[in-house]
């Protein structure tokens, strides 16, 4: 068992994040997003990853973080967990580090604002404090199926 | 020489060569007479004899072999085309196949084939007094036969006094160096005259693949002994025997056969026989194919659409830098590009023929066996599908052909009873129709017996005796698709096992088609299935609606039109337009989809008139784009049940826009 693990930090508001390399297939700059209409909010529509249609995730407005402009630093970090790829629109992508695993935590009651089901565990690397995410858990479709019916038409 | 490598070619090229040698013997079937059909058949089993030998299936080699003999006699008029005959020809086709097929599951291609030889050479003697040339080809594993043009250059360089010997040499089984010992005897012979053929070849002999024994066809002036102790001469060469070759014999089936031996002589002069046997199928073959992975054609698509997506970039480029060297070459790169996104399209399609091709033998074999007769008409073989369809759609149609043979036509007798011919006739027709491919499946038999179907659906519970007598005869005749129906009085082998139309149905469905049927009592019944031209690629019209597109299926269109703003009416709170005399509801893409505003309405709207089953509506848009070709790309499943989006497709410029799912926008 490896007791290290690589995982990739990217920043959203105050806070920095860390998810697993395996689960990151590459990080993208801000492009054009194609808007899917009546969808939930944190779907910003479908961007064209090299011929595969990848739906993007904004991930501030999907952790109910107030949603600021894009900006030269915005990145695009796609992942990819079990069957289901996605993009998550992240204020900016800036590091690669190891994780031993005994500076892991398991995660406290609430932190940054992120409700705890979807942190994986907090590890603590001399001041910084990293927030590993839950993948599967933020990918979880059922929370996209509040879909308003039609009312027009006949 | 490794023969792995070679296969696949093989089994796929033998697996052509049947299918045609099938088609052509049903042909012969119909006009026995004509002989251009069994040259046809004649040298598909040539080649297919030629390569299974290369590759060393005795087996399936030797059954071709007296096929051809077979094919030869018929050629010659030594024996007339009987169904006897094809009978045999048949079951000698379905040992090839099956033999073909072990191979291809790796097998050895072994198979007991000896009874079916002996048909062939029963069929074969039964007419004629064999000559003495054939018997001595029957174990065609070792005896030399020579193909049009070796025979050619012995029968001339003997007008010029060279004599032609069979030579069999033994090396002395302790020979360590057998390719050395072969190579001294090759020049021993090239001083004195000229070698025709080896066997095995020269390259297995080089490589030392024969036990201790080959043979050689030579051409040279010295006589036979002098040749003998030429070679013995050579260290280690145990034995030596020359026997001369029978001109006459040779003579003999050259003249038989020259109508074709014309264009071997085109043949290199080091051709050897298996070479020969490749030109001429080269010639009779009329499309040459290779085969690909269908994963390696998406892969193809996918970069391709990288490509289009740089080119649309590189073409704003060029509008920015404004020179017009860079704006003629992109112009034409994209001009290339355009055709190339054709091919690459057009490539995953091919012609139901593939699936069709084999019905008729089907149709053939069970008409035989049910005692009815049945003609099997098919136009349209030609009309494409993609492949995946194709795949899809063979076991669905075999099913309902063997539908109609088994319930649809009747007996001989009972046919003539009723004034109908007593061959019963099938069409299967496929055809475009806009975006989709039909294909039908009519036959002139009993039709449907609508009090049968409903005893049957009452008795399996299917329906209710109140509903039963309210259902309209298109409503009875659906009854046949629900699970766990089968009107055969008798359950016999060919249809009727339970798994019924419901299976055929399903699949179908699972295409992306629909199936349906009608029939008159008396005359016949009519399966269609429509099924989508691809499951990838289709047309769709491209609209605007403020600044985002949508691309809407051209086969939910009707019409496109612009009306004026005042031709908008209301009706029930329902905004609607007259379209044609109908009243059509409209439906404002932009409020149904809350796209941010970016434009000013303008005094006229543009509608798209779309349509489920015969239900209406009038999608309103804020321009057009026009048409195109798109390649369908699902949503993946992160986003699998968006409202009203079918999928999503990748534009020339690289962006996606979203596929309308017009079905959810008409209540």
């Amino acid at each position: 068992m490896l007791n290290e693990q690589k995982v990739i930090i990217f920043q959203l508001k105050d806070e920095e994040y860390a998810v697993p390399v395996q689960e990151v297939k590459s990080i993208e700059r801000m492009q054009h997003i194609t808007r899917i209409p009546r969808t939930v909010s944190f779907v910003k529509g479908v961007i064209n990853l090299r011929g595969v249609v990848t739906p993007i995730i904004d991930l501030r407005s999907r952790f109910d973080i107030e949603e600021t402009g894009y900006t030269d630093r915005t990145r695009i970090i796609i992942v990819s967990v079990g069957t289901i790829e996605a993009g998550l629109i992240v204020d900016s992508a800036n590091d690669v580090i190891d994780l031993e695993a005994d500076s892991i935590e398991p995660p406290p009651e609430v932190v940054g604002g992120v409700d705890a089901e979807y942190i994986q565990g907090v590890a603590k690397i001399e001041k910084r404090l990293l927030i590993l995410l839950n993948l599967t858990k933020v990918l979880n479709p059922e929370k996209l199926a509040v879909l308003q019916p039609l009312e027009s038409g006949k | 020489m490794e023969m792995t490598q070679y296969l696949d070619i093989f089994i796929e090229e033998s697996k052509e060569h049947l299918q045609a040698i099938n088609q052509q013997v049903l042909l012969l079937e119909k006009s026995p007479e004509e002989l251009s059909i069994v040259n046809e058949i004649f040298r598909s089993a040539h080649t297919l004899k030629g390569m299974s030998a290369t590759m060393g299936y005795e087996d399936l080699a030797n059954l071709t072999h007296c096929m051809e003999n077979v094919l030869d006699a018929i050629r010659n008029k030594k024996i007339i085309v009987t169904t006897q005959v094809l009978d045999v020809l048949f079951t000698s086709l379905d040992h090839l196949e099956a033999m073909v097929v072990e191979i291809s599951e790796g097998g050895s291609g072994k198979r007991d084939v000896s009874e079916t030889v002996r048909d062939l050479e029963a069929l074969e003697k039964g007419e004629i007094t064999m000559s003495a040339a054939h018997q001595d080809d029957k174990p065609a594993a070792l005896s030399q036969s020579f193909d049009q043009y070796e025979k050619q250059i012995i029968l001339q360089s003997k007008e010029q006094g060279f004599h032609a010997y069979e030579l069999s040499i033994s090396l002395r089984k302790d020979c360590i160096l057998k390719a050395a010992r072969v190579y001294m005897v090759f020049e021993v012979i090239e001083q004195i005259g000229e070698i025709i053929k080896s066997i095995p070849s020269v390259d297995m002999l080089e490589a030392e693949q024969f036990e201790s024994d080959f043979k050689l066809s030579i051409l040279t002036k010295e006589n036979g002994e002098e040749l003998k102790q030429r070679i013995l001469k050579v260290s280690e060469v145990a034995e030596v025997v020359v026997s001369e070759i029978n001109t006459e014999r040779l003579n003999d089936s050259v003249l038989t056969e020259s109508d074709h031996s014309s264009e071997k002589l085109n043949a290199a002069p080091e051709a050897k026989k298996d070479d020969a046997s490749a030109t001429s199928a080269g010639g009779s073959a009329a499309g040459k194919t290779i085969r690909v992975n269908i994963e390696r054609l998406d892969q193809l698509m996918n970069l391709f659409e990288e490509l289009v997506i740089d080119r649309g970039r590189l073409e704003e480029i060029s509008k920015m830098l404004k020179s017009t060297e860079l704006n003629e070459t992109v112009e034409r790169m994209s001009r290339v590009s355009g055709d190339l996104q054709n091919i690459i399209l057009t490539m995953r399609m091919v012609p139901v023929e593939q699936v069709f091709n084999r019905f008729p033998r089907m149709v053939r074999g069970l008409a035989k066996d049910l005692g009815k007769n049945v003609n099997l008409e098919i136009v349209g073989a030609e009309t494409e599908l993609d492949r995946t369809v194709i795949d899809e759609i063979g076991d669905p149609l075999v099913h309902l052909l063997r539908n109609s043979i088994d319930h649809g036509i009747e007996k001989p007798s009972v046919r003539s009873a009723s004034g109908k011919s007593e061959t019963g006739t099938i069409y299967l027709r496929a055809y475009h129709s806009g975006n989709h491919v039909f294909i039908e499946i009519e036959d002139d038999g009993a039709g449907i017996n609508r009090q049968k179907v409903l005893e049957k659906a009452l008795e399996n519970g299917i329906i209710t005796k109140e509903m039963s007598e309210n259902l309209s005869d298109k409503q009875c005749f659906e009854l046949l698709f629900a699970s766990g129906f089968s009107t055969a009085e008798v359950i016999s082998d060919i249809s009727g096992r339970g798994v019924g139309l419901d299976v055929v149905k399903n699949k179908i469905e699972s295409l992306g088609g629909s199936i349906s049927v009608d029939s008159t009592a008396g005359f016949g019944t009519i399966f269609s299935i429509q099924l989508p031209l691809t499951l990838s690629i289709m047309s769709v019209m491209l609209v605007e609606v403020q600044k985002e597109k949508y691309a809407i299926p051209l086969s939910s269109i009707i019409e496109t039109a612009i009306i004026k703003k005042d031709e908008v009416l209301s009706a029930h709170n329902q905004k609607v337009m007259d379209f044609r005399g109908r009243v059509v509801p409209l439906v404002f893409m932009k409020e149904i989809f809350e796209v941010p505003s970016a434009m000013e309405a303008s005094e006229y709207v543009p509608v798209v008139v779309v349509r489920k089953g015969d239900k209406m509506a009038a999608l309103v848009v804020d321009s057009f784009i026009g048409q195109q070709e798109i390649v369908l790309k699902s949503l993946g499943q992160y986003l699998s049940s968006v409202f009203a989006i079918s999928g999503a497709t990748i534009l020339g410029d690289g962006q996606v826009a979203l596929i309308l799912d017009c079905n959810a926008l008409i209540k």
